[in-house]
């Protein structure tokens, strides 16, 4: 049944990213997506299970250089705890609250959460609007290499990502917030926990004067990748963040986006919830 | 036949060493390999809270946790919950509000109220409601478990 030959846990990153170039490792972080792929057989298992808990600096949440880096070992709980987190970037908390359930967010990690690349992974939306980028580590030739890769360019379909197979992410970096910056997050499901977003909707800006700058959107669970609504974004590009621009901004959102009809939710009411859940999310910003 | 490893941790204070399946759950480990079986298999995809378990004074769902990630670590399960004098409160309230009725739900419906209650001794109706949002119960509703645990937390029952 498994085709496992050897379980690996590294004390170093240089050590994950030795283990990771030999190739065909699956990596083990908090396991609560992992496991339950596993035991659906829908995860094809390399030879090497490399569990990285043990793996020193992939941990902790701190500010470097005008960003924060939230190591990938973070779990929910930490997003939803941390101090840093609370004051600088209250709408990553938010979508920790409404992540699953106190058990898994005292497991689930940021790192997972983003290898996963589920199109309705509830930290990837706020993320998205945060302008994060993920930095992947590898060991090419001998010597560590380090890159940094904007959110945005990082899915590329449901659970695949622009990762190499030889690299590891360790962190997500994200820029710490111009003054005046307001975000919001919102989710749909059936019941408020455990519940997969059928849609989810992040929206952030600067907004001066009651006009809106720098205008960030991102849908989940609205196409094949979590992604950035740039439609909705130039519609609320440098406007006055009235009604009328808001119910104007939601229909756009509701246009832009390409769902399917899935077990959770139908094309039409998902598209019919993003132009609520935009409308809700940007009333709140407005108001913030 | 899967690989195996040997780990070793503090399962309710006592010092574990064995050899698991490394694609094993703990709850499987706890179960079928340890024969504790105070902790209850429910869903096996974490979504019903009856295998949660505390690992290094975490809540987690053990039916999606490796076995080998228990290595180096702090397991505490209902067994060892159960022997701790400081939740008898919790487990006589749920007792005196009906709060048990089949009582499958049960043991994860403890570990994890006293999880809440150690973070926040002085939860209210609303913080045990989200604290317990992880663990099902199909009998009683919910209301006299949340009651039995805010009686312990010192709060007067709330009329809905």
């Amino acid at each position: 049944m498994s085709a496992i030959e050897r379980y690996e846990l590294p004390d170093t990153v240089e050590q994950a990213a030795e283990i990771l170039r030999g190739g065909d490792v699956t990596v083990l972080a908090g396991g609560t997506d992992l496991m339950p792929q596993m035991q659906a057989g829908r995860v094809a298992f390399g030879k090497v299970l490399m569990n990285v808990r043990r793996c020193a600096g992939l941990a902790g949440i701190a500010v470097e250089a005008g960003r924060i880096r939230i190591g990938a070992l973070t779990t929910i709980t930490d997003l939803l705890e941390h101090d840093l987190i609370r004051r600088h970037l209250p709408v990553l908390s938010d979508a920790a609250d409404k992540f699953a359930s106190g058990q898994i967010r005292n497991m689930g990690t940021v790192g997972g959460n983003i290898c996963n690349a589920s199109p309705a992974g509830d930290t990837l939306v706020p993320l998205l609007v945060l302008d994060a980028e993920v930095e992947l580590v590898s060991k090419p030739d001998g010597h560590l290499a380090i890159r940094q890769l904007p959110l945005r360019d990082f899915f590329s379909g449901p659970g695949r990502t622009a990762r190499r197979p030889d690299e590891l992410l360790t962190a997500v970096l994200v820029p710490m917030p111009p003054p005046g910056f307001r975000a919001g997050f919102a989710k749909l499901g059936i019941r408020p926990a455990l519940d997969i977003s059928i849609v989810s909707v992040a929206v952030g800006g600067v907004v001066a004067d009651g006009t809106i700058a720098g205008a960030r959107v991102a849908f989940g669970a609205v196409g094949p990748r979590p992604l950035r609504g740039t439609g909705t974004e130039a519609a609320l590009e440098g406007q006055p963040l009235a009604q009328a621009l808001i119910e104007a901004a939601a229909c756009t959102a509701r246009d832009e986006v390409t769902p399917i009809d899935d077990l959770r939710a139908t094309a039409w009411y998902r598209r019919e919830m993003i132009h609520s859940l935009t409308k809700k999310v940007l009333t709140d910003v407005a108001a913030a | 036949m899967s690989l195996l490893r040997e780990i070793r941790f503090t399962l309710n204070g006592v010092e574990r060493r064995l050899s698991v399946p490394i694609t094993m759950t703990a709850l499987a480990m706890l179960r079928d390999v340890l024969n504790m079986t105070g902790t209850k298999y429910g869903c096996g995809e974490g979504e019903c809270g009856a295998c949660t378990i505390l690992v290094d004074g975490q809540t987690v769902n053990s039916c999606i946790m490796f076995a080998v990630d228990c290595d180096g670590r702090e397991v505490k399960t209902i067994e060892g919950v159960a022997a701790d004098e400081q939740w008898r409160p919790l487990r006589e309230a749920l007792v005196e509000h009906g709060g048990v009725q089949c009582g499958f739900c049960t043991p994860g419906m403890v570990v994890q109220a006293s999880h809440v209650l150690s973070k926040n001794p002085h939860a209210d109706h609303h913080a045990i409601k989200r604290g317990l949002e992880g663990n099902l119960c199909r009998c009683t509703g919910y209301k006299k478990i949340i009651d039995a645990v805010a009686a312990v937390a010192g709060e007067q029952e709330v009329v809905p």
